[in-house]
C-alpha cells in the first residue's frame, strides 16, 4: 500500500482525477446490475439512501406508513479510462419513484444506457420517458434473454417510440466485451450528437 | 399520548442522528454532491476529531467517489454530504463534480468524449 505523506501532494495524476459518469437505468429486472458488475472494474459495490417517516409523501409512497426506515441502493461500478480519468456507473433502482432520492442523479451525467426486456417492453417506458423529461441522451440496449424474441429493430423502435436516431444495440448484460460495446455506442452516440450541435453554430 | 422510550437501537436513524447531531441535509459547498463526486483529502485527520470526519480523510487520501465512500463507510448519501459539509467547509477535503458532457458556456467536450472512447476501446 501506497502510504503518502500528506506533506507531501500526492502524484499528479491522483492530484488530477476526475470523474465522468454513465447511468444505466430501465425498468425492473432487465439487467441493470448484471451489466454494472459485468463491465467493472472493481467489485461492484452499492450506495444507499435512506427513507425516513420525516417525509409522509415517501411513507405514502412506498405504502408503508408504520415503517420508520426504508431503504433503498443504487449499485455501481468504475471504469478506470486513464491515469487521470474514471468511468463511474450506476445501475438505477428499478422502481422509478425512488430516483429522486440521490440528488439530482442525472444530472452531471455523460448519458444513460437504457436497457429493454424484449419480452416486457412496457417495463422500460417509464425510464425512457424520464430520459426525455431530464434531456439525458440516451441509447437502447436490448437485453437478450434465451426465449427473448427476435423483433426487427424497427418494431421496437416503434413501440418504445423513440426517435430514428437513437441507437438501439442488442447485448448480453452478463458479458464484459458486449456490455463495454454498448457503452461504446452510447459515447459514439453523444459525440455525433455533439458534433451536431457544433455544427449549427 | 405516551411517553417516547428510550431507543434501544443505536444503530439506524438514531445512530445518523448521532453522526451528524441532528442535521438533516447539507448546506452550503456540499449540496451539490454528486454520487460520482471525487473527494480528495486535504489535510491529515485532526485528534479529536469525529470518528467519521477522521476515517473519511483517511479513506480520501486518493480521490474517491462519494459513492465509493458511503459504500466503505455504511452510511446513507445524505448521512454522508452531511458528514462531507463539516470537512469541506474546514477545508480539510476538497469536492470535484464529475464532468459533464457539455459545459453551459463551452458546448460538447468532444476531447472529453473521445478520451473516454479511447479508454472503453482498450477494455
Ligand atoms: N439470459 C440472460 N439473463 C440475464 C441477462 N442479464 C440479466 N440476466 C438475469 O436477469 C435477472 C435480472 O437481472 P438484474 O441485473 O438483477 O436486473 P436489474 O435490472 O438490476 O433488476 P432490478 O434492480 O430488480 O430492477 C438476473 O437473474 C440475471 O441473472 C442476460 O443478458 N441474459
Ligand atoms: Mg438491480
Amino acid at each position: 500500500m501506497d502510504l503518502k505523506g500528506f506533506d507531501q501532494p500526492g502524484s499528479a495524476a491522483a492530484g488530477e482525477t476526475r470523474s465522468v459518469k454513465v447511468m444505466i437505468a430501465g425498468g425492473f429486472g432487465t439487467g441493470k446490475t448484471t451489466m454494472v458488475r459485468s463491465v467493472s472494474d472493481i467489485k461492484p459495490l452499492t450506495t444507499e439512501e435512506t427513507l425516513t417517516q420525516a417525509s409522509a409523501d415517501v411513507d405514502r409512497l412506498i405504502g408503508v406508513a408504520d415503517k420508520t426506515e426504508t431503504t433503498v441502493s443504487l449499485d455501481f461500478g468504475k471504469i478506470s479510462i486513464n491515469d487521470s480519468l474514471v468511468l463511474y456507473l450506476f445501475g438505477t433502482p428499478g422502481q422509478e419513484r425512488f430516483w429522486f432520492l440521490w440528488n439530482g442523479l442525472f444530472k452531471g451525467a455523460l448519458g444513460a444506457v437504457v436497457l429493454v426486456d424484449t419480452r416486457r417492453l412496457a417495463s422500460s417506458f417509464r425510464a425512457i420517458e424520464e430520459m426525455e423529461r431530464q434531456n439525458v441522451p440516451f441509447v437502447v440496449a436490448l437485453n437478450v434473454f434465451p426465449d427473448s424474441k427476435d423483433y426487427p429493430v424497427e418494431e421496437i423502435r416503434d413501440a418504445l417510440d423513440i426517435s430514428p436516431h437513437i441507437p438501439v444495440v442488442a447485448c448480453d448484460a452478463r458479458d464484459r466485451t458486449s456490455s463495454r460495446d454498448v457503452l461504446v455506442a452510447l459515447i459514439r452516440h453523444l459525440k455525433e450528437r455533439s458534433a451536431v450541435v457544433l455544427e449549427s453554430r | 399520548m405516551s411517553v417516547p422510550r428510550r431507543p434501544t437501537d443505536p444503530s439506524g436513524l438514531e445512530r445518523y442522528y448521532v453522526l451528524t447531531k441532528g442535521r438533516s441535509g447539507p448546506g452550503g459547498s456540499a449540496s451539490s454532491l454528486d454520487v460520482a463526486t471525487l473527494i480528495v483529502s486535504r489535510a491529515a485527520p485532526a485528534p479529536g476529531m469525529q470518528h467519521e470526519h477522521a476515517e473519511i480523510i483517511r479513506r480520501c487520501r486518493e480521490p474517491l467517489s462519494v459513492a465509493e465512500l458511503g459504500a466503505h463507510l455504511h452510511l446513507p448519501f445524505n448521512i454522508l454530504a452531511v458528514l462531507l459539509a463539516d470537512l469541506l467547509e474546514a477545508g480539510r477535503v476538497e469536492a470535484r463534480d464529475p464532468i459533464p458532457a457539455h459545459d453551459a458556456g463551452r458546448g460538447p467536450d468532444l476531447a472529453l468524449l473521445e478520451e473516454v472512447l479511447s479508454g472503453l476501446e482498450r477494455l
